[in-house]
C-alpha cells in the first residue's frame, strides 16, 4: 500500500457509507482523494476541517469524509458555509459543489463569496452536466453539445468558471483536471492554504450521461480526451484563438492577497467596542 | 431598565440579544429592516457577528451554518423574503438545528403593499415549505411582548432543535410604545443541551429522552453528517423505512409531546362566555377593546388571544368552543387561522371578521360580529 492510500484510509469513514453512489469510472471521486491528500500535506487536525456541499452528485462527497460534513440544499453551499465559518473562523471550512450547483442556482453566491473575499476553499468539479438529474444542460455544457434538455446541442455560451471567479474578487483561482491528478492536489492545497477565498476549478466528465449523449465513449476515453485536450497556461499563451477554442487551459490564475471577511470584521467588532460608529441612524425605509 | 419609547421591530432587536442571540444574516425589507439596522449596530458591541447577505435564501443558510457552529442565530424578513426562505425553514427543521425567522408580515401577495400590515402568512408560517414538519411559530400583542417571544422563540429553538418562526404585524413592528424592558438576569434563557459523552459515541440523531438529541458543534472534536436527505440516527442518509419512519414520528412527538409548554395562550372571561373572540397579533388589541365594550353592555364575552399560532391550540379552543354560542375570530386577512377554529368548533358558529386591505380590523366591526349584526 502506498503512502497516499493508506493517509487516505485515515480520512474516510468506514462506519457505514461505502461502496460510494457514483457510476464507476467517475471522476467525482478522484476529486476526493485529491481533497484528502491537501489536507494530509497541511496536517491539519480532522476536527479543524468542515466540508460543505451542495446538492448533486458532487454533493454527495462529503458524507465518505470524516471531517465536520455538511450537506445542504442544491446550489446554497457557500451560503451555509459563509455562516459557519463566520461564526467559527478557526475552522477551515471546504465547499465542494457542482457545476450546475455552484454556478446556476448558486451562481449568486458564488460571486458574492467570492466578492466578500470569506475565507473559503471553493472546489467545483465541472462535469458540464446535470449528473444528477440525468444529464440536462448546465452553465458550462459546451455550445453544441447535446444534453437531454438540449436535444438539438445547445445554444447558451459556456461561463469560463475561473474568469468569473477572479472578476468577482476571489484571491485564488485556479483549474486542473481529474486526469491530472497531482497538479490538482497541489492546488487544492495552494487553495486551502490561501486566507481568503479560493476557488479550484476540477475539470472532470460524466460518461453516464454527457458521454452517452454525445457519443464519446466510455470513462476511459473521456480521461484521455482531458489528457489531450488540455494545456498548461504558459502552453496556451503560444496557441492562437482559434487553437485555443476548446481547450482546457489549466494553472492557476489568481493569487493575491486582499483581506479576509471574518478578519476584517473583527476589526468591526473592535469599532463597535470602542463605541465608534454608533452615531448611524437607523430609517426603516419603503421597500 | 427605564421605561423607553420603543418600536416592536426594536423590541424584537433586544429580545434577540437578551436571549443570547450573536449572530444575524438578513436582507434588507420593508417593514423588517430596522432589525436588521439596530443588530449590524448591537451585535459587534457584544462580539456577535451581522451579515448582509446577497438574498433571503443566503441568509437562513448563513443562520443555519452559524448555528450548527454553535451560535444563536437570527434572521429577519418579510413576504417576499419570507417566501424565499421556505426551502430553508424545511432544511432546518429535517436537520434539527435550532434558528429563529421573524416574518413582519406585510399586505398581500408579491410586492403587495410594503408598509401595509397583514396577516396573510398565517398558513405559509405552517405549511410554506414542503412535506410534513412541525412547526412553532408565534405572534406577539405589544412592543413588549415583541421582546417576550422573541425570548420564548430563541428558548423553544433551543429545547427543542427547531425552527422557530415569530409572526410580526407590521403595526406592531412600526408602532412605538412605552415599555420597560427586564433587567438581564431576570430574562430566563434556555441553552441547547450540549452533549457530554465521548465523541466516539455521539449520535447527532440518536435516541434522547427527551426525543431531542443533545447537540455538538462543528469544531468541538465531534465529527458528524449533516444532510437533509432523510438519515439515521448518525447522520447518515437512509432509505429504510425502519429509519425513515421512527425519525418522523419523534420530530413531531418532541412538539406533541410538549403542547402545554409550547402553546402560549391568553384567556380573559372565556369560563363564563357564551361568545368567545379568538385573536392574535395586533387584531388582539382591537378585540381586547371591543371585549370591553359588549361587556359595557352586559354581553358575556370571553377573550382567546393565541400567542402561539402554531402548533395551534386546540385543546383550548375545543374546551371553550364547547360553552360557547358563536366564536368570533377576526383576522387581517381573508380568513386563515379561523379554518382551524371551525375544525375545531364543531358545529359552533364561527363568525368571521376579516379585513385584507392594509386597514386594521376595527373594534367596532368586532362589536358588530359578538352582538350578531
Ligand atoms: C432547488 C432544487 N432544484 C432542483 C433540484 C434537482 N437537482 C438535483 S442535483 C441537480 C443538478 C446537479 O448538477 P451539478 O450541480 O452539475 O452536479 P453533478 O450531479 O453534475 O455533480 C438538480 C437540478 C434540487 N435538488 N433542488
Ligand atoms: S451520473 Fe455522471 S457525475 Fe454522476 S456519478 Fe455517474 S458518472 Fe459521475
Ligand atoms: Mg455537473
Amino acid at each position: 500500500m502506498s503512502q497516499d492510500e493508506h493517509s487516505a484510509y485515515n480520512y474516510l469513514r468506514h462506519t457505514k457509507k461505502f461502496p460510494n453512489v457514483w457510476c464507476s469510472g467517475c471522476g467525482i471521486g478522484i476529486v476526493m482523494s485529491a481533497l484528502i491528500r491537501a489536507v494530509d500535506r497541511i496536517g491539519l487536525a480532522k476536527d479543524d476541517v468542515a466540508v460543505v456541499s451542495g446538492i448533486g452528485c458532487t454533493g454527495r462527497m462529503p458524507v465518505y469524509l470524516d471531517f465536520n460534513t455538511m450537506h445542504t440544499t442544491h446550489g446554497r453551499a457557500l451560503a451555509f458555509a459563509t455562516g459557519l465559518k463566520f461564526a467559527r473562523p478557526g475552522l477551515t471550512v471546504i465547499v465542494i459543489m457542482g457545476d450546475g450547483d455552484a454556478l446556476a442556482i448558486g451562481g449568486n453566491h458564488f460571486i458574492h463569496a467570492a466578492r466578500r473575499n470569506i475565507g473559503l476553499t471553493a472546489i467545483v468539479v465541472d462535469n458540464s452536466i446535470y449528473g444528477m438529474t440525468g444529464g440536462q444542460h448546465s452553465p458550462t455544457t459546451p455550445l453544441g453539445s447535446r444534453a437531454t434538455t438540449a436535444p438539438y446541442g445547445n445554444i447558451e455560451p459556456p461561463f469560463p468558471v475561473c474568469e468569473l471567479a477572479a472578476a468577482a474578487g476571489a484571491t485564488f483561482v485556479a483549474r486542473s483536471t481529474v486526469y491530472h491528478a497531482v497538479e490538482l492536489d497541489r492546488y487544492i492545497e495552494q487553495a486551502i492554504r490561501k486566507n481568503g477565498f479560493s476557488l479550484v476549478e476540477a475539470v472532470s466528465y460524466c460518461h453516464t450521461t454527457f458521454g452517452r449523449l454525445n457519443k464519446l465513449g466510455p470513462a476511459v476515453d473521456m480521461m484521455r480526451r482531458l489528457k489531450e485536450n488540455s494545456v498548461t497556461k504558459s502552453a496556451a499563451e503560444k496557441l492562437s484563438p482559434e487553437q485555443r477554442a476548446g481547450v482546457i487551459v489549466r494553472g492557476v490564475f489568481c493569487d493575491e492577497d486582499r483581506p479576509e471577511y471574518t478578519a476584517l470584521y473583527d476589526e468591526v467588532i473592535q469599532r463597535a467596542q470602542e463605541g465608534a460608529g454608533a452615531a448611524v441612524r437607523t430609517t426603516g425605509g419603503l421597500g | 431598565m427605564t421605561a423607553r419609547l420603543m418600536q416592536g421591530n426594536e423590541a424584537v432587536g433586544w429580545g434577540a440579544l437578551a436571549a443570547g442571540c450573536r449572530f444575524y444574516a438578513g436582507y434588507p425589507i420593508t417593514p423588517s429592516t430596522e432589525i436588521a439596522e439596530m443588530l449590524s449596530r448591537e451585535l459587534p458591541k457584544l462580539g456577535g457577528k451581522f451579515i448582509q447577505m446577497e438574498d433571503e435564501i443566503a441568509s437562513l443558510a448563513a443562520c443555519i451554518g452559524a448555528s450548527v457552529g454553535g451560535l444563536k442565530a437570527l434572521t429577519a424578513t418579510s413576504g417576499p423574503g419570507f417566501s424565499l426562505m421556505q426551502e430553508h425553514i424545511g432544511y432546518a427543521a429535517m436537520v434539527e438545528v435550532p434558528c429563529v425567522i421573524v416574518d413582519v408580515q406585510r399586505l398581500g401577495p408579491s410586492t403587495g403593499q410594503p408598509t401595509s400590515p397583514s396577516q396573510g402568512d398565517v398558513m405559509q408560517a405552517r405549511w410554506g415549505a414542503h412535506g410534513d414538519h412541525p412547526i412553532i411559530a408565534l405572534s406577539p400583542t405589544s412592543v413588549r411582548q415583541a421582546f417576550d417571544l422573541t425570548v420564548q422563540a430563541f428558548n423553544f429553538s433551543e429545547q427543542y432543535r427547531t425552527p422557530v418562526i415569530l409572526l410580526l404585524d407590521e403595526v406592531i413592528a412600526h408602532m412605538r410604545e412605552k415599555v420597560e424592558l427586564p433587567a438581564p438576569d431576570a430574562v430566563r434563557v434556555v441553552d441547547r443541551e450540549i452533549t457530554r459523552v465521548p465523541s466516539e459515541w455521539y449520535l447527532p440523531y440518536g435516541d434522547a429522552l427527551s426525543d431531542v438529541p443533545p447537540m455538538a458543534s462543528f469544531g468541538m472534536g465531534y465529527r458528524y453528517h449533516v444532510t437533509g436527505l432523510f438519515h439515521d440516527p448518525a447522520g447518515y442518509p437512509t432509505q429504510r423505512l425502519d429509519e425513515i419512519g421512527p425519525w418522523i414520528e419523534r420530530v413531531f412527538r418532541k412538539i406533541e409531546r410538549n403542547l402545554a409548554d409550547i402553546v402560549l395562550v391568553e384567556e380573559d372571561g372565556t369560563d363564563a362566555a357564551n361568545t368567545i373572540v379568538v385573536a392574535y397579533g395586533a387584531t388582539a388589541r382591537s378585540a381586547q377593546h371591543a371585549v370591553k365594550l359588549a361587556r359595557g353592555q352586559r354581553a358575556k364575552v370571553g377573550l382567546v388571544t393565541l400567542l402561539t399560532i402554531w402548533p395551534f391550540a386546540e385543546e383550548v379552543i375545543e374546551r371553550v368552543a364547547h360553552m360557547a354560542r358563536r366564536i368570533v375570530v377576526p383576522e387581517m386577512n381573508l380568513g386563515q387561522l379561523a379554518l382551524e377554529v371551525e375544525r375545531i368548533a364543531g358545529r359552533r358558529k364561527v363568525v368571521r371578521v376579516n379585513r385584507a386591505n392594509g386597514e386594521m380590523v376595527t373594534p367596532m366591526m368586532i362589536l358588530e360580529a359578538i352582538e350578531g349584526k
